[in-house]
């Protein structure tokens, strides 16, 4: 195929651009660094205590990711709908705490009242995933791709909306748990309880999770349908069935995470998934969309780099209150990794056929 | 595969260009109001009975038939995190009402409300929609400095006035404040005094010397935390470190560590109620902050504080309007208030909204020419400068007087303690057991 000049020309000047683009983004988080690390303004405990911090954020981003990377691996849609669902799991699960709570249970039993809501909040996500997947996203099965998005979104706003209505637009506070107040020694450290068990939870989980789909038959069905589905229809797979049971375990991860985010940030309300939601979902194109190890690696290397991101090279490079930046990081990484590797960190596992 | 990426970040680029060009988009509507408005309510006059009023007023007249109640409308923050701030006024509107008997010049008393949520978009929202309604006299609000922000100008070409309860950004009522807030005035106090009781506080009643503040990136916080910062500093104090952070953050630890290795005796931080609940919460856990004093202001003197800071509010201080202080009957609005509502006042401005409220009434009694047939017109020039002249009106919160940028409040702030971090406890007007409990003066 012949290109004419012009085109050629053009090519060459958004390439350029796009060189530039990388290497300004590299020099300014290299000067940055320099400059803050030499300024020494920090201590090496204050340099852990942030990657420590961006851990802890990281592996809650990193369950919520799990979903949208499951569903997007199934059925090529993003649905927007999950970060409501992490919603519906902190709110089932601080109704079943404060109760708990109430009854002096968790006090006596921390171990299971650390447990019991985040199976119940499991329980609650899960439910209510399959009943959007049912309502809002079979009847699409087979439309153009953009219509099942615009109906995601439409869910997502009807689940804020439907809890704003039921619980109100005010704040709830999940209840503290004593046993993970504060904090453990660890190889001269001082490292906050509850970010240890928080992260451990959602390793653990994880490490379910990817078993769950290496190892057992639903998990091979599961890949089976993602590699294609016809295929996987004609082998002898019930497609529906795979496809809810991605829905309600990645809505179950998306569960779990919303009870570790409430003991951690304590706050819970129905716009409380927006946020997480949109991270979570950059974490899942970070590591590689469809990726189940991508986003894990995704919502760590995202949590982190907005945890030390702004201390590390945005103060460096002297922007002042580099905080409210924090954000700005992380779609920055997000356009950045659209624009230089689209198939994420880990890469996005594509045949020439869904490409 | 490449180019469509290149097309998809141009498209990315232009979606966020013309999401920069909406704020300003949003003035718009406002001035098609404006000219439309007047002209709407004049020529409708004509059609009236012969021994009609001639409307000579530059902004036009209000008509309001007999049947037709007297239309005002509160705007403020009623949703999300901050809802309670809005509530609380919107209580203290109501009380002004009940206290009219529902009625004014014979007619009943129609209230609605505008929810605008504590943001300068939703105030551009909810300002618009209420500049589309020529059948309104009056407001009262915003709740947060930055709904004004976004929606003044809107409401002041629409011809209307609005008498804010808890806006305290300084600014707001600066004489320079420019032409688009000439409908705006409130009684409640300038952040120009909040800002330097709580410095005095910190450098006189606590003996602090290093102090860093963090803000939310709010008109309000932004403003406040720097008057506390002059005021320190001219006191002799140092501000260790100024930060920000963005008003969806949750996880506070990394910049609560940036500020701790600054290495303060004291942080202020003027926030609304989520930062605000998730900085108290989370600052206790960050290395070199477990014995730093905090002060909070009136934007989270509210129980919902306590839901989201827990164990850490208790010894917690919040400056707030100095209800000990207010010269007007007090305990007759809360005995009023507990039997309408029951339980403790929500948040700090449920006064200045009752006062803001009864200088639109008066204003409104002061101007109104009401016909023979009950019919009653508003001019809307004359109102407006009817609540600037107001003089020497015996408020709850004290005797106001407006000044000509619309300085209505009699700002007296107090330092307040919280006792206990329970939320049920919460009532600072309390006479035998306050939570919080006034501390300074």
């Amino acid at each position: 195929m012949r290109t004419s000049l012009g085109e050629r020309v053009l090519d060459l000047v958004v390439s350029g651009f796009l060189w530039g683009f990388r290497v300004l983004i590299v020099a300014a988080i290299l000067i940055g660094t320099i400059v803050t690390i030499s300024a020494g303004k920090y201590t090496s405990e204050q340099w852990i205590d942030f990657v420590v911090f961006g851990i802890t954020t990281g592996s809650i981003y990193a369950l919520i990711a799990l979903g949208y990377t499951m569903v997007y691996g199934i059925l090529r849609m993003i649905n927007f709908a999950h970060g409501d669902i992490f919603m519906t799991g902190a709110f089932g699960a601080y109704f079943l705490a404060t109760w708990l709570n109430g009854t002096g249970f968790i006090d006596k039993n921390p171990l299971l009242g650390l447990l019991i809501p985040i199976l119940f909040a499991m329980l609650v996500s899960a439910s209510i995933a399959m009943l959007v997947e049912r309502i809002a996203y079979r009847p699409l099965r087979g439309a153009p791709r953009l219509v099942p998005l615009i109906s995601a979104i439409g869910a997502s706003f009807f689940l804020e909306y439907a809890f704003r209505g039921f619980f109100g637009p005010g704040k709830y506070a999940y209840p503290p748990i004593k046993a993970l107040e504060g904090s453990w020694n660890i190889l001269g450290i001082g490292i906050l309880k509850v970010q240890v068990i928080v992260t451990i939870a959602a390793f653990v989980m994880m490490a379910l999770l990817y078993s769950i789909v290496m190892y057992t038959k639903m998990g091979k069905a599961m890949r089976a349908v993602s590699e294609n589905k016809d295929t996987a229809a004609l082998m002898g797979i019930d497609i529906n069935r795979i496809i809810v049971s991605t829905f309600a375990i990645g809505a179950a991860m998306a569960g779990a995470a919303g009870v570790l985010y409430s003991i951690v940030y304590r706050q819970i309300d129905y716009f409380m998934g927006f946020t997480p939601g949109i991270k979570a979902f950059t974490a899942a194109v970070l590591g590689g969309i469809g990726n189940i190890p991508g986003a894990m690696v995704g919502g760590l290397v995202l949590g982190i780099f907005e945890s030390v991101g702004p201390s590390l090279f945005l103060e460096g490079l002297g922007i002042p209150r580099p905080y409210q930046l924090k954000d700005v990081i992380a779609f920055t990484m997000l356009v950045m990794i659209l624009l230089f590797r689209p198939s994420g960190i880990l890469g996005e596992r594509l045949t020439t056929k869904k490409a | 595969m490449k180019r469509l990426y290149t097309m998809l970040s141009v498209l990315v680029l232009a979606s966020m260009a013309l999401a920069a060009c909406g704020g300003g988009a949003t003035e718009a509507p406002a001035t098609e109001v404006m000219t439309e408005a007047p002209t709407e309510v004049m020529t409708e006059a004509p059609t009236e009975a012969p021994a009609m009023y001639e409307c000579t007023d530059a902004l036009g007249c209000v008509k309001i038939a007999p049947d037709e109640p007297v239309h005002i409308a509160y705007w403020g923050v009623l949703s999300g995190a901050d809802a309670s701030l809005g509530e609380d006024s919107k209580r203290g509107v109501e009380i002004a009402i009940d206290d009219k008997g529902g009625q004014l010049l014979g007619h009943d008393i129609l209230l609605t409300t505008e929810d605008a949520g504590c943001v300068p978009e939703g105030g551009a929202t909810a300002a618009a929609k209420l500049a589309s309604d020529t059948s309104l006299v009056g407001l009262i609000g915003s709740s947060c400095s930055d709904e004004t922000v976004g929606g003044i100008a809107a409401i002041t070409n629409a011809g209307l006035t609005t008498i804010s309860p808890s806006n305290t950004r300084p600014v707001l009522t600066d004489p320079a404040r420019g032409p688009d807030y000439a409908g705006y005035a409130r009684t409640a106090h300038s952040d120009a005094f909040q800002g330097k009781a709580v410095a005095e506080f910190a450098y006189n009643f606590l003996g602090v010397r290093k102090a860093a503040t963090l803000h939310d990136g709010s008109a309000y916080a932004e403003a406040l935390q720097q008057v506390f910062a002059d005021n320190f500093v001219a006191l002799g104090g140092e501000i260790v470190a100024q930060e920000a952070v963005a008003k969806d953050a949750t996880d506070m630890k990394p910049v609560l560590t940036t500020i701790s290795a600054a290495g303060p005796e004291l942080l202020y931080y003027p926030v609304f109620v989520a930062v605000g609940g998730f900085v108290t919460a989370q600052i206790r856990d960050v290395a070199g902050l477990e014995d730093v004093k905090i002060i909070g202001s009136d934007g989270i003197f509210t129980a919902d504080l306590l839901k989201g800071g827990g164990a850490n509010t208790q010894g917690m201080y919040l400056s707030s309007p100095d209800f000990s202080a207010f010269t007007g009957d007090y305990a007759g609005f809360i005995t009023k208030h507990e039997a309408k509502y029951g339980g403790s006042t929500l948040s700090t401005f449920h006064a200045h909204a009752y006062d803001a409220a009864n200088i639109l009434f008066a204003a409104l009694e002061a101007v109104a020419v009401v016909e023979a047939d009950g019919t009653i017109y508003v001019p809307r020039t004359a109102l407006r400068e009817a609540i600037f002249a107001t003089k020497d009106f015996k408020g709850v919160t004290g005797t106001l007087s407006c000044s000509p940028s619309g300085d209505c409040g009699a700002p007296v702030i107090a330092v307040y303690e919280i006792m206990n971090s329970d939320p049920a406890s919460w009532n600072p007007t309390s006479a035998d057991a306050p939570n919080p409990k006034k501390v300074y003066p």
